[in-house]
C-alpha cells in the first residue's frame, strides 16, 4: 500500500463513508421531517450560510493537522468583523475595511502561532487566552454596542451574484481551491503534514518547524479576517458578540470530516462535507423550529460522536 | 550511567523547597498588588471592599479547586462555567417548585457531579482528549441551559437560602467560611491521602502510575466528578447570592477559574501544583479585577486582562520550571 509508505497520507477510502454517510443521513432525515427543506431556495440558503464556516474550518483543518487547535477563531472573527465595520464606516471604503480586518486577524494568528511555537504553551490554553483578549478588544472598540450604518459596498458582497452564483459561494469555492492547491500540491502542504506527523524530520531537512507553525496559525487569523468581512456584510452591522462560538462549529466540521486530533492526518474534502453537515443540521433543526440552543447542543453531540468514532478507528 | 540511575531513583531533592519558593513569589505578588491598590484607591482598604474581594475570590476558588485536581492529572475541564449555569438553573427550578432549599442544593450538587462524571467517562472510556471532550460538553450544556430556560429568569428565593451567599457570621461572609472548609479538605485530600498522591502520580507519569497498580481510570473519573460537583457547589452560592438564575451566568466563569489554577502554579503538564496555590491564584486574579473596578476601568476590559494573565501565568511557569531543571 502506498499509504503505508508515506507518512500521514489521508486514506480517502476509509474516510469517505463516515462523513458522507452522516451528510446523506441528515439530508434524508430533514427531507422527510422538515417541510421546505429540499426547495432550491432553502438549499442555496444552506450553502450561502455555510461559507463563513468553511472559511474558518479550512484553516482549522491545517491547524488541527499540526496537533494544534485554535479556540480564538470565533472571537477573532468577531473582532475583525467589527474592524471591517468601523474602518469601512469611517473611510467609506470596503477595501480599507477588508485590509483592517486582515491585518488584525493576521496579527492575532501570528500571536497564536508565536505562543504555540516559541513559548511552547499548549495550543488550547494559548488560544483560550487570546480568545479572552479578542473578546475583550471587541467589547472595548465597540463599547459593547452594535456598529451600524456601514456602506453599501460592504453589504452588497453578501447579496451580489457573479454569473448567477452568490458571491459568498464564489469566494468559498476559490478559498477551497486555494487551500486544496496549498495542502496537496505545494511543498508547504507537505510540511504541514510533517508538522503533525514527524516534526523531527522537518528539523533534519533544515527547516524551522516553528516558522511553519506560525505561518499555519497566521493563515487561520487571516481567514478569520476575510470571514469577518462576510460576517459584517451578512449582518449589515458589526456586533461585539456576532461570531463567538463559531470556532466550535469549525472544530465540529473538522472532526466530523475525519481529520484526526492526534495523528497529523487531514482531509480537506472531509472538512467541506463536515461544514455542509453542520450547516444542514442547523438549517434542518431551524426549519422544524427548534431553538438555536438545541442546535448548539446537537452540534456538541455530533462532535463527541465523531471523536468517539475517530478513537475507535485509531484503535482498530 | 550512574547519573541516570541516580536521577531516576532519587527525585530532585529541591522539589519541595522550589514549590515553597514559587508560593512565596505568589504571596509577594498578592501583597504588592494590595500595596499598589491601597495607594491608588482610597476605597481599597475599607472593610467592605476587603470582604467583597474575599467573597468574590471564594466563588472563583470553588470552581478552580476542583479544576486544580483535573489539571494535576494533566487534563483540563473547559465545561465548568457552563456546568455552573445548568446546575444553578436546575437547582433554582427545584427550589421554586418544591420550596425546599435542601432539595435544591442536593439537586445542584448532583447535577454538577453528574456532568463531571460524564466528562470523566468521555476521557477514560471513550479516550477523547480532555480539552476536546469538555469543550464539546461546554456547548452541549450551554444549549441545554438556554433551551431549558427559554429566555426566562428565575428569581426570588427563600430568605434562609439567600443567607448562604450573602449572609454574615461573626462579621465574615458565609462563603469565606466555606472557602476555608474546602481549602482544608482539598489540601488534606491532595497532600495527605493515598488517592490524592495517586492523582499527582497519574499527572506526573500516567504509564508509571498504571504500571505501579494505580487504578488510573477510576481516579480520573473521581477527579472529573469532583470538578463537576465543585461547579455544582459554586452554582448554589451564585444562585443564593444573585437571588436569580439566568442561562448566561456561566459564560464569564471558565476563563477566570482556569486563570486562578494557572496563576496558582499548577502546571498544565500535570503532577505539579497545590490547592492552596489555586487559592492564592484566585485571590490575585480577584484583586486585579477588583482594582480595575475601583479605578473605574470599564468591565469590558476584564476578558482582555484575564486572557493576558492566563498566557503570562503559563509562560512564567514554563520558564521557571525549565530553568529549574
Amino acid at each position: 500500500m502506498r499509504e503505508a509508505a508515506v507518512i500521514s497520507q489521508p486514506n480517502p477510502l476509509q474516510r469517505i463513508p463516515g462523513v458522507a454517510i452522516v451528510l446523506v443521513l441528515l439530508i434524508a432525515l430533514f427531507s422527510a421531517i422538515a417541510p421546505g427543506f429540499l426547495s432550491v431556495a432553502n438549499l442555496s440558503n444552506v450553502l450561502v450560510q455555510s461559507t463563513i464556516l468553511l472559511m474558518l474550518a479550512l484553516p482549522m483543518t491545517l491547524i488541527i493537522m499540526t496537533e494544534g487547535l485554535d479556540l480564538s477563531m470565533g472571537a477573532v472573527l468577531t473582532l475583525t468583523s467589527l474592524c471591517v465595520a468601523i474602518v469601512s464606516l469611517a473611510t467609506k471604503s470596503m477595501l480599507l475595511g477588508l485590509g483592517a480586518g486582515l491585518l488584525v486577524g493576521t496579527a492575532f494568528g501570528v500571536a497564536n502561532g508565536w505562543l504555540v511555537a516559541i513559548t511552547g504553551i499548549p495550543p488550547f490554553v494559548a488560544t483560550l487566552g487570546t480568545l479572552g483578549m479578542a473578546q475583550g478588544l471587541s467589547l472595548i472598540v465597540s463599547d459593547g454596542q452594535s456598529v451600524v450604518g456601514i456602506p453599501h459596498s460592504v453589504r452588497d458582497i453578501y447579496s451580489a451574484t457573479l454569473l448567477g452564483i452568490p458571491v459568498p459561494i464564489v469566494m468559498a469555492l476559490v478559498t477551497y481551491a486555494v487551500f486544496h492547491g496549498l495542502l496537496y500540491h505545494t511543498r508547504f502542504g507537505t510540511y504541514i503534514f510533517a508538522l503533525g506527523g514527524n516534526r523531527e524530520a522537518l528539523r533534519y531537512a533544515g527547516l524551522s518547524p516553528n516558522k511553519l507553525l506560525i505561518a499555519v496559525y497566521a493563515i487561520g487569523g487571516a481567514m478569520a479576517g476575510i470571514a469577518g468581512l462576510l460576517m459584517t456584510a451578512r449582518m449589515n452591522s458589526g456586533h461585539p458578540t456576532a461570531g463567538l462560538g463559531l470556532e466550535f462549529d469549525a472544530i465540529a466540521a473538522v472532526a466530523v470530516g475525519g481529520t484526526s486530533f492526534e495523528r497529523g492526518n487531514g482531509w480537506l474534502l472531509g472538512t467541506l462535507l463536515g461544514v455542509l453537515s453542520v450547516g444542514v443540521l442547523r438549517n434542518g433543526l431551524n426549519l422544524i423550529s427548534l431553538p438555536s440552543s438545541v442546535q448548539v447542543a446537537s452540534v456538541g453531540v455530533l462532535v463527541i460522536l465523531a471523536l468517539f468514532l475517530d478513537g475507535l478507528r485509531s484503535r482498530t | 550511567m550512574t547519573d541516570i540511575t541516580k536521577g531516576a531513583i532519587a527525585p530532585p531533592r529541591s522539589f519541595l523547597s522550589q514549590d515553597a519558593v514559587q508560593l512565596f513569589y505568589r504571596l509577594l505578588a498578592a501583597f504588592l498588588i494590595c500595596a499598589v491598590l491601597a495607594v491608588l484607591s482610597d476605597s481599597f482598604l475599607t472593610l467592605g471592599n476587603i470582604l467583597n474581594v474575599l467573597r468574590q475570590a471564594s466563588l472563583t476558588f470553588f470552581i478552580a479547586s476542583g479544576l486544580t485536581l483535573v489539571v494535576l492529572t494533566a487534563g483540563l475541564d473547559l465545561s465548568v462555567g457552563a456546568n455552573v449555569a445548568l446546575s444553578a438553573c436546575i437547582a433554582g427550578t427545584v427550589i421554586h417548585t418544591t420550596g425546599s432549599p435542601a432539595l435544591g442544593i442536593l439537586t445542584g450538587l448532583a447535577c454538577g457531579g453528574l456532568v463531571g462524571l460524564i466528562n470523566g467517562v468521555m476521557v477514560t472510556a471513550l479516550r477523547i482528549p480532555s480539552f476536546i471532550a469538555t469543550y464539546g460538553m461546554l456547548w452541549v450544556l450551554n444549549g441545554l441551559t438556554y433551551w431549558y430556560m427559554a429566555g426566562e429568569t428565575l428569581h426570588g428565593f427563600p430568605a434562609g437560602f439567600r443567607q448562604i451567599g450573602s449572609g454574615y457570621l461573626f462579621g465574615l461572609p458565609i462563603p469565606v467560611y466555606l472557602l476555608l472548609v474546602f481549602l482544608g479538605i482539598g489540601t488534606f485530600f491532595a497532600q495527605r491521602t493515598v488517592w490524592g498522591q495517586e492523582i499527582y502520580a497519574i499527572g506526573a507519569n500516567p504509564v508509571a502510575a498504571r504500571l505501579s497498580g494505580i487504578p488510573v481510570a477510576r481516579r480520573l473519573l473521581l477527579v472529573y466528578a469532583v470538578s463537576g460537583t465543585m461547579a455544582g457547589l459554586a452554582s448554589i452560592i451564585f444562585l443564593s447570592r444573585l437571588n436569580s438564575a439566568e442561562a448566561d451566568i456561566g459564560e464569564s466563569l471558565t476563563l477566570p477559574a482556569i486563570a486562578a489554577v494557572l496563576i496558582g502554579g499548577t502546571s498544565l503538564f500535570g503532577g505539579v501544583g497545590t490547592v492552596f496555590g489555586t487559592f492564592i491564584g484566585a485571590l490575585i486574579l480577584t484583586l486585579v479585577l477588583n482594582g480595575m473596578n475601583l479605578l473605574s476601568v470599564s468591565a469590558n476590559w476584564q476578558p482582555l486582562v484575564t486572557g493576558i494573565i492566563v498566557i503570562l501565568a503559563v509562560w512564567l511557569d514554563m520558564k521557571t520550571r525549565r530553568r529549574a531543571q
